[in-house]
């Protein structure tokens, strides 16, 4: 019977896990607080303009007030809503979105959890992410809500299928799910990163990852010159803060996997030469996987102040009839060049 | 009892109740929610069983992509009409079919040669569940796999011939053209003087 409640080696180890957990989560918070202010900043300097400047130097407390208002505010319910559904949508929407972060290899050695289907794991959480919102938008019982639900149902399922594909290419290189085995496949300097051999499907995997997340230039989800604000108009308060957290995990989120999938997350561009030997920063290591997600976490910031809102149209054209015939074509000369031994 | 039994009877339980969920609740979208409850416990089982490859694999595409397009054809549906009319005669045609499962099911548990599986043997560590499956799937049973591919085209190419209808009203659009248009072509400067009244 229950012997391994009274062993103490499981629950040592079940401690380890939660501290564990506890580790990545507070950082990743921590993370998305700041990376709302970054927004702002940038967006603002983009658009010769200063950003958040009032609260604390340099606006730097901007976050913090941000939070404590959004806490402070009554969370208002719809009264002919589905209560419970209702409640229920932006957990759905965050816990994908931060459980994703288990498999994260960031340094050698360095992860919480090592599976071997890894990336398929991100991936499949990832695509639970989209019920948070269809969920918010139907128990809202608003118009606006439940038409942004559809757009983000038909825009998530379309993009997600040629964001598979562009995976597919990785593995195809890699020869394993596991992201741990993917960053070490790369190692060797920086020609034997996977974004030059995957250049297409980096771009492909890119795009769809900020069409996945709903970020500009395809949030027609939120539309708010059509939609006021799409499946979140009825929330306030900390609900809305919960969607807001789990948009900006999911999209760190894709940042750090670009960084790990196409980019050798943490291994350094100087890995082997003379200089990295010499000079203990410029070899591998966490600080590298860092710069990388930094940067294209920037990447989403600046499209957002670079690129117009796409027709919806446009986006399900792109989705279909672009990209998959893309990643379909460079699948096959990649599963070519694999048989020719020229890349891999 | 080992915890892998005791998680086995909490997925089984959850399991069991989402189903009956799924048949019984009169609102579409709460009985498609407890269809995707109880594809993902159903998952979790199969983790349980130490096949994590599949067991992922049920969640990204049928929770996330077949029952996302299931719950968005329900939630067209008008929300306080939702109920399902009863008729007699259809209860009486769900109860014949539930009548041969039960039946179907009752003869495979009572033939002598079911025996019931043991929980598996963990697999030695650095077992790649996924490389064996690759390995057997595209060596072993290569044609098997081929001739699903195969099928699942033309379903694919069934779907869209049956449901792609020409009409005489169709708008097609040509984006090459329509990302080509210059400013000349839209935008013509006048003077600004009003015309003279007549």
């Amino acid at each position: 019977m229950l012997e391994w409640a009274t062993d103490l080696s499981v629950w040592l180890r079940v401690g380890e896990i939660l501290l564990g957990a506890v580790l990545i989560l507070v950082p990743l918070l921590a993370t998305v607080a700041y990376y709302t202010y970054a927004e702002r900043k940038v967006v603002g300097f983009m658009q010769m303009r200063l950003g958040p400047s009032r609260v604390g130097p340099r606006g730097l407390f901007q976050p913090i007030a941000d939070v404590l208002k959004l806490l402070t505010k009554e969370v208002v319910y719809p009264s002919q809503a589905s209560g419970a559904l209702f409640r229920l949508a932006p957990l759905a929407a965050l816990v994908p979105a931060l459980g994703a972060w288990a498999v994260m290899p960031f340094d050698d050695g360095l992860w919480l959890a090592d599976i071997d289907a890894g990336l398929l794991y991100v991936l499949a959480l990832t695509s639970l992410g989209a019920y948070g919102i269809i969920i918010a938008g139907w128990a809202s019982n608003s118009k606006y809500a439940l038409l942004g639900a559809m757009r983000q149902a038909a825009q998530v399922v379309s993009y997600e299928i040629a964001m598979g594909f562009a995976l597919v290419g990785v593995l195809m290189l890699s020869g394993s799910l596991n992201l741990a085995a993917i960053v070490q496949a790369q190692s060797g300097g920086i020609l034997d990163w996977f974004f030059l051999p995957l250049l297409p499907l980096l771009l492909v995997y890119l795009v769809s990852g900020v069409a996945e997340t709903n970020r500009l230039p395809f949030d027609v989800v939120e539309g708010e010159s059509e939609l006021v604000a799409g499946f979140h108009v009825e929330y306030s308060g900390a609900a809305f803060a919960v969607f807001f957290l789990a948009e900006y995990s999911a999209m760190i989120l894709i940042s750090a996997l670009t960084a790990i999938l196409f980019f050798g997350g943490w291994l350094s561009p100087f890995e082997g030469t003379e200089l990295a030997r010499h000079v203990p920063v410029l070899d591998s290591g966490i600080h590298w996987w860092l710069l990388k997600t930094a940067f294209f976490m920037f990447c989403f910031l600046w499209f957002r102040a670079t690129f117009p809102r796409y027709r919806y149209d446009q986006i399900m054209r792109l989705g279909w009839k672009v990209f998959i015939p893309v990643t379909l074509i460079w699948i096959f000369v990649l599963g070519a060049a694999r048989y020719a031994e020229i890349a891999g | 009892m080992a915890f892998q039994t005791l998680l086995f009877y909490l997925f089984g339980a959850v399991l069991l109740t989402a189903a009956v969920a799924t048949v019984t609740l009169r609102n579409m979208v709460h009985a498609a929610l407890s269809l995707i409850l109880s594809f993902f416990t159903a998952a979790m089982l199969w983790m349980l069983l130490e096949a994590e490859f599949l067991s992922i694999l049920l969640v990204l595409v049928y929770i996330g992509a077949v029952l996302v397009l299931f719950l968005f054809v329900v939630m067209m549906v008008e929300r306080h009409t939702p109920t399902i009319h009863h008729r007699r005669n259809y209860r009486l045609v769900a109860l014949a079919v539930a009548a041969v499962m039960a039946a179907e099911l009752g003869a495979a548990l009572v033939a002598p040669d079911f025996v019931p599986a043991s929980a598996p043997s963990p697999a030695p560590l650095g077992h790649s569940n996924t490389q064996a499956l690759g390995s057997v799937l595209y060596t072993d049973y290569a044609l098997a796999f081929e001739a699903a591919a195969v099928a699942l085209l033309v379903a694919i190419v069934g779907a869209i011939a049956l449901t792609l209808r020409a009409r005489p009203d169709h708008h097609r659009q040509n984006p090459a053209h329509q990302s080509r248009v210059r400013k000349q072509d839209r935008l013509r400067l006048t003077d600004g003087r009003s015309e003279p009244p007549c």
